[in-house]
């Protein structure tokens, strides 16, 4: 995902050396950051065409073949009421990557332009980070009960069952996680803007929009990356909280934070069902971690470099 | 710095009487119900009774004021007569915040709830701290180290399974097939001796390293991205040029920069010790204040939820503006005048 | 024969000394743990499961109900009945006599006065009393002398147990609650969390939500019970950690409603550490079947009963209800979620046993082709997209129920039998504090039914269907007017039903009140506004080394906590 512009404008500039192209230089030579966007990649790949290979119904309950184990027919064996986990796997891979992601670039988005205005304008600094507050104090559970009750029947109206709960899970999860990150880049641009660079790009009058663009984001990358990879697994987490409480998809509507939490009570029956989700999701979160970590690097001029 | 902190302690008032507003608006609207965990054999107009014995027949606004009242006045006021032993006005007839499921005073069942809390949320909050620095120093001095690509694994996969999944795996390894510690907290246990700290000590080590385990990943994260950051710069550099030892360059100069987002997030972190850990105390029953307030979120208990939303309402604020006075204190560059 | 006799002799003195041994407080202390936590002792003021069992080892009723369901004696010597002269020819007033020596646990005695008072606590009007349906039809209780109660009803009551019978309406005492009536209810902080009861137990140290300690009683009217000396009662967590608890980890005895999957339970016990006992009343989980139309589209008028001008489109048709009921496999519906703690069933009424019909259990077996034939017959045929469709109308039904993993496996289950038979379902699930709310701004309660099917568990208080059979009556159904208030779900309406109400509440026989009820169940059933899936038991988990646990559903599990043992 996040090597995907890269590639293109590696495509085009191989003539000469432009930053894209060293950025994607320096990312190739990271063994990990290179590891972790195959590992994604591949996932991706697996839930996109995975149905295809292995055909069966993930919705579909063959009662007879309940918490059977591994087979031909069903390679991560059936839950407690025959229903095929890899089909289910596969399947909520979509589901989760899709929320998991879209909903980290949302609050990531929020969170970074709240916290930049916030700690590079001292008059926005008071209303926005009081805001910040109230979104940290406010009580998510009963705020989710008020949400769903408001607007799910719009959704679903507007969009059918599937998209607009999907609309409003990302929704949902994007608006009560983007504070920490917002505090955390308000606190390193406050001190960025007080460094030795930021006061000559000001002294000789370059615009506020251009100074936060080209010295400020690209010094606060590292947290916003580590925000990123803690916002994919709070994403996927959290959607499966959502589900359980009945505010998420429906029931019978796999995704791995749900098949995760069902199996959790079999775990000693069906061993199988708590560890391929839970690999699922360790494995996306790690790989988002990497993949992360090598375009941090990359970006960082101190390291390229050298 | 005192002037800027007065000026935030003085805005701090306005903006937790609207978040107190807005929260009891929320839990107003929200369609709970505190009638919805009886059986279907009381019939619906003994409900109807029981909402309007609850007050609940009453205009929001009215109940929010109520609630006001009771929490900002009459509360302090108890607290001030238990400490002194004066008796201030009517006493007797003054109305405390009661909770709708226990008809008992809700700072009464907050008091009872600390000491689990503490000992377990608290505890494990600062293990994980403890945990977390050295990690995170330790892996992004030596990045791309063993230790560092352990360290990772180690914190991403303690951020990714969730606690419902960890804690129900130490119960299933420890309790159930080891039999090494207990799988239920028990609440009523005093330590009064070695033995009996001991019992302690065994029922609070699963869920503290449950919770302990999960904030360390988040911490050590931010901190070893933080001091990759610092490490590359110049003043590193010349501190080493100038001969400056190792350790203190480490651990003095680019520690004390690296820290500010740290900070940010153990900051952030420290409300929600009150707030307790609702899924690890369910898993655990450590019933603290986060058993507390989903007990009271199921039951639709508005005044305990608002009584316990707004005190952590009121850490927040705390706890930002202690992290911004820090900022100050570890980057003099920092101000806000 | 002199060896026999020694044996004989030994074994003599081994009884003898067990039952020595059986003296009060001599089995050490007992742990118990309910998944969801007591939040007060005082039955009245929260009329939840939890409150009431709780409650009930400490304040006590009059009668309480066996395993069976039959009324038996608790703090009286006999029952009042119409043949021993307690109940009178006119089924106007019941007395009952307090047996001799009951005494509180601070040594007062039990007097008549407990028992008016107890009746004018709950019904005041200011305290919010959650059991006030036991007093209803009460005019006045009065004192014939110190031990006598009789009990005045403003009209012929043929089942009369209804008030001090059973753990939802035990006697509190006057002394310790007297300031304490009306809207002063809830500052009585220390009496409603520890009630002065008759009961085995005393309250020591009440922590609401959390944890109960509770300590013999030193009053109590048997002097050799309760066997154990303590009881520690813990509240929290889940029902799965609860049975894990006691069938696996062994540290509590007695774990209670444990609904969880049925193979997890099996695994569970096979530890070999406790077993698991069930219980069944009347719990009956079902299908409702909108008859009323909950189109969106409608605005105000969804899922209102507007004199049968507002019909659902097709499940008022009985017809699509049989095909829908016969299409579902209850066997595997009970398999899957409720294994030995279910039962199929085909009754709205499913017990006691004088009210059960048999009429509809041809139910029980599964029949999908017939269900599709039935549907073919009447003109319901598949679509291009395999859904069927009549006159332009398609069978497709949202289908909603509370949140919790075995529903939520049934919901799955008989959606995928109900495509098989041609009809869309979408799913949906509502978390059970909104579902059960009753909130009238939320459009997600079971009363407002602003969907095509739901499924719940009801059942009634007691062993006397009168008042549930009632539930169906045109003028219980919930709507915009009765701020959606009233019992009958599925908004099924029939004056036929409503005149065999009417004529149940005039019949004193029993056998006729049993023909009458189960003429009412079987009208229910045939309108297949309402399909029956799997009658319920109550499942609980014990410790092999408890003795004497006699489970029942028909009263608080806890009720002969006094005669619980611990074996060596």
């Amino acid at each position: 995902m996040t090597d995907a512009p890269a590639t293109v404008t590696l495509l085009q500039e191989t003539r000469h050396r432009s930053l894209w192209s060293d950025v994607w230089a320096q990312y190739r030579t990271h063994k990990g950051a290179m590891l972790g966007t195959f590992i994604f990649v591949f996932i991706i790949l697996l839930t996109i065409f995975g149905p295809y290979i292995h055909d069966a119904d993930p919705q579909f309950l063959d009662i007879r073949n309940k918490n059977a184990g591994m087979s031909w027919a069903h390679p991560m064996g059936t839950d407690n009421l025959g229903r095929d986990m890899f089909a289910q796997v596969l399947y909520g891979g979509r589901t989760s990557l899709a929320v998991g992601i879209t909903a980290m670039l949302l609050s990531l988005v929020v969170g970074t332009f709240v916290g930049v205005l916030a700690g590079y304008f001292r008059r926005l600094d008071g209303p926005l980070m009081r805001l910040t507050d109230l979104f940290l104090a406010l009580p998510l559970l009963p705020l989710l009960l008020v949400i769903i009750m408001l607007f799910r029947d719009t959704l679903r109206a507007a969009f059918g069952p599937e998209t607009g709960i999907f609309l409003l899970i990302v929704f949902v999860i994007g608006i009560t996680s983007w504070m920490q990150t917002a505090r955390i880049v308000r606190g390193d641009v406050l001190a960025l803007k007080e460094r030795e660079f930021v006061l000559a790009a000001r002294s000789i009058g370059t615009p506020p929009r251009r100074i936060i663009l080209r010295h400020v984001m690209p010094n606060i990358l590292s947290p916003i990356m580590v925000s990123a990879t803690l916002g994919v697994a709070n994403a996927i987490i959290t959607e499966s909280a959502l589900s359980f409480l009945g505010l998420g998809f429906p029931s019978d509507f796999p995704t791995w934070g749900r098949l995760l939490f069902d199996g959790a009570n079999f775990m000693t029956l069906t061993p199988a069902r708590v560890i391929w989700p839970g690999l699922a999701i360790s494995l996306t979160v790690l790989s988002v971690n990497f993949m992360g970590d090598g375009l941090r690097d990359a970006l960082d001029p101190r390291i390229r470099g050298r | 710095m005192l002037n800027y902190t007065l000026r935030r302690l003085m805005f701090a008032i306005p903006t937790l009487l609207l978040i107190s507003f807005i929260i009891f608006a929320i839990l107003d609207l929200a369609p709970n119900d505190p009638t919805a965990s009886l059986p279907l054999t009381i019939p619906p107009d003994v409900r109807q009774q029981i909402r309007e014995s609850l007050g609940l027949d009453q205009a929001m606004p009215i109940r929010y004021f109520k609630w006001c009242v009771q929490f900002f006045w009459n509360e302090p006021l108890n607290i001030l007569e238990q400490w002194t032993g004066w008796t201030i006005g009517d006493s007797e007839n003054r109305l405390r915040v009661i909770s709708w499921q226990t008809r008992s005073p809700v700072v009464d069942l907050i008091v009872e709830r600390m000491p689990q809390t503490l000992w377990v949320v608290g505890m494990s909050y600062v293990l994980g701290i403890l945990i977390a620095l050295p990690i995170g120093i330790l892996s992004a001095y030596k990045q791309y180290s063993w230790f560092d690509q352990f360290g990772t694994l180690f914190s991403m996969a303690g951020f990714s399974v969730p606690t419902f999944f960890t804690g129900l795996l130490f119960i299933v390894i420890f309790s159930v097939n080891l039999q090494l510690f207990p799988s239920v907290y028990d609440t009523t246990h005093e330590v009064t001796d070695w033995a009996s700290f001991w019992v302690q000590v065994r029922q609070m080590i699963m869920p503290t390293m449950v919770l302990a385990l999960f904030n360390a990943a988040q911490i050590s994260r931010f901190m070893r991205a933080s001091m990759l950051d610092n490490l590359q710069q110049d003043y590193v550099r010349t501190a080493r040029a100038k001969g400056v030892r190792e350790r203190s360059v480490v651990l003095i100069h680019v520690l004390r920069n690296s820290m500010i987002p740290v900070v940010t997030v153990i900051a952030l972190g420290v409300p929600q010790v009150f707030g307790g850990a609702i899924i690890t105390e369910q898993i655990f029953r450590v019933n603290g204040l986060g058993q507390l307030l989903i007990v009271g979120i199921q039951g639709a208990d508005i005044p305990l939820v608002q009584t316990l939303t707004f005190i952590f309402a009121v850490l927040i604020v705390a706890f930002n503006l202690v992290a911004d006075l820090l900022y100050g204190i570890l980057d003099p560059r920092i101000r806000y005048d | 024969m002199k060896l026999k006799f020694i044996l004989t002799t030994t074994c003599a003195l081994c009884v003898v000394a067990s039952a020595a041994i059986a003296e009060r407080g001599s089995d050490g202390q007992l742990n118990i743990i309910y998944w969801q936590a007591p939040s007060t002792m005082n039955t009245y003021l929260s009329g939840g499961t939890k409150e009431v069992e709780a409650a009930s080892m400490v304040i006590e009723p009059l009668a309480s109900y066996d395993p069976n369901g039959n009324l038996v004696p608790r703090l009286v010597d006999e029952l009042p009945t119409v043949e021993n002269g307690g109940v009178s020819e006119d089924l106007m007033s019941i007395t009952w006599v307090i047996s001799e020596g009951i005494t509180w646990s601070d040594g007062t005695p039990l007097t008549a006065e407990d028992a008016i008072f107890t009746w004018q606590y709950c019904t005041d009007p200011a305290g919010g009393c959650a059991q006030a349906s036991y007093f209803d039809g009460i005019t006045s209780i009065e004192a014939i002398d110190d031990r006598t109660i009789k009990i005045n009803f403003a009209e012929p009551k043929p089942y009369p147990y209804t008030a001090f019978a059973g753990a939802e309406s035990p006697i509190l005492q006057k002394a310790q609650f007297q300031d304490c009536m009306g809207a002063r209810a809830p500052e009585c902080t220390d009496a409603n969390f520890g009630p002065i009861g008759t009961g085995p137990f005393v309250v020591s140290e009440f922590r609401p939500n959390d944890v109960i300690t509770l300590e013999a009683n030193p009053n109590y009217r048997d002097p050799a019970k309760p066997a154990f000396g303590s009881v520690l009662f813990k509240g929290g967590g889940d029902a799965a950690s609860a049975a894990r608890a006691v069938l696996e980890t062994g540290e509590y005895d007695y774990a209670w409603n444990l609904q969880i999957e049925p193979e997890i339970l099996t695994q569970m016990e096979a530890a070999g550490k406790g077993k698991v006992v069930v219980s069944f009343q009347t719990s009956v989980e079902r299908l409702h079947l909108n008859q009323t139309n909950p189109d969106p589209a409608l605005g105000d008028m969804r899922s209102v009963y507007d004199e049968g001008n507002n019909p659902h489109p097709f499940l008022t048709d009985p017809v699509v209800g049989k095909a829908l009921s016969m299409a579902i496999d209850r066997e595997i519906v009970v398999e899957a979620g409720y294994g030995r703690t279910g039962q199929v069933t085909c009754n709205v009424l499913p017990a006691p046993e004088i009210y059960a019909s048999t009429a509809n259990d041809g139910c029980k077996v599964q029949d999908m082709e017939g269900a599709k034939a039935l549907l073919d017959e009447a003109g319901w045929v598949p679509g291009s997209d395999g859904v069927r469709e009549k006159d332009g109308v398609r069978l497709s039904v949202l289908f909603q129920t509370s949140t919790n993993s075995v529903r939520q496996g049934s919901q799955a289950l008989i959606k995928q039998w109900w495509n098989e038979l041609g009809v869309e379902v979408e799913l949906r699930n509502i978390d059970a504090s909104v579902f059960f709310g009753g909130d009238p701004g939320s459009p997600d309660t079971f009363q407002k039914f602003y969907a095509d099917v739901q499924m719940y568990t009801n059942n009634f208080a007691g062993a006397d269907p009168e008042a549930y059979m009632g539930n169906w009556r045109c003028a219980e159904i919930p709507g915009p007017d009765s701020q959606w208030q009233g019992a009958n779900i599925q908004r099924f309406c029939d004056p036929a039903y409503d005149a065999l109400v009417d004529e149940m509440s005039k019949t004193a026989d029993l056998n006729e009140r049993g023909r009458i009820a189960k003429a009412m169940n079987d009208m229910l059933m045939q309108s297949y506004s309402i399909i029956p899936l799997v009658y319920r038991g109550g499942t609980s988990a014990h410790a092999n080394t408890l003795e004497g646990v006699r489970m029942t559903d028909w009263d608080s599990e806890l009720w002969n906590i006094a005669d619980w043992t611990r074996a060596e």
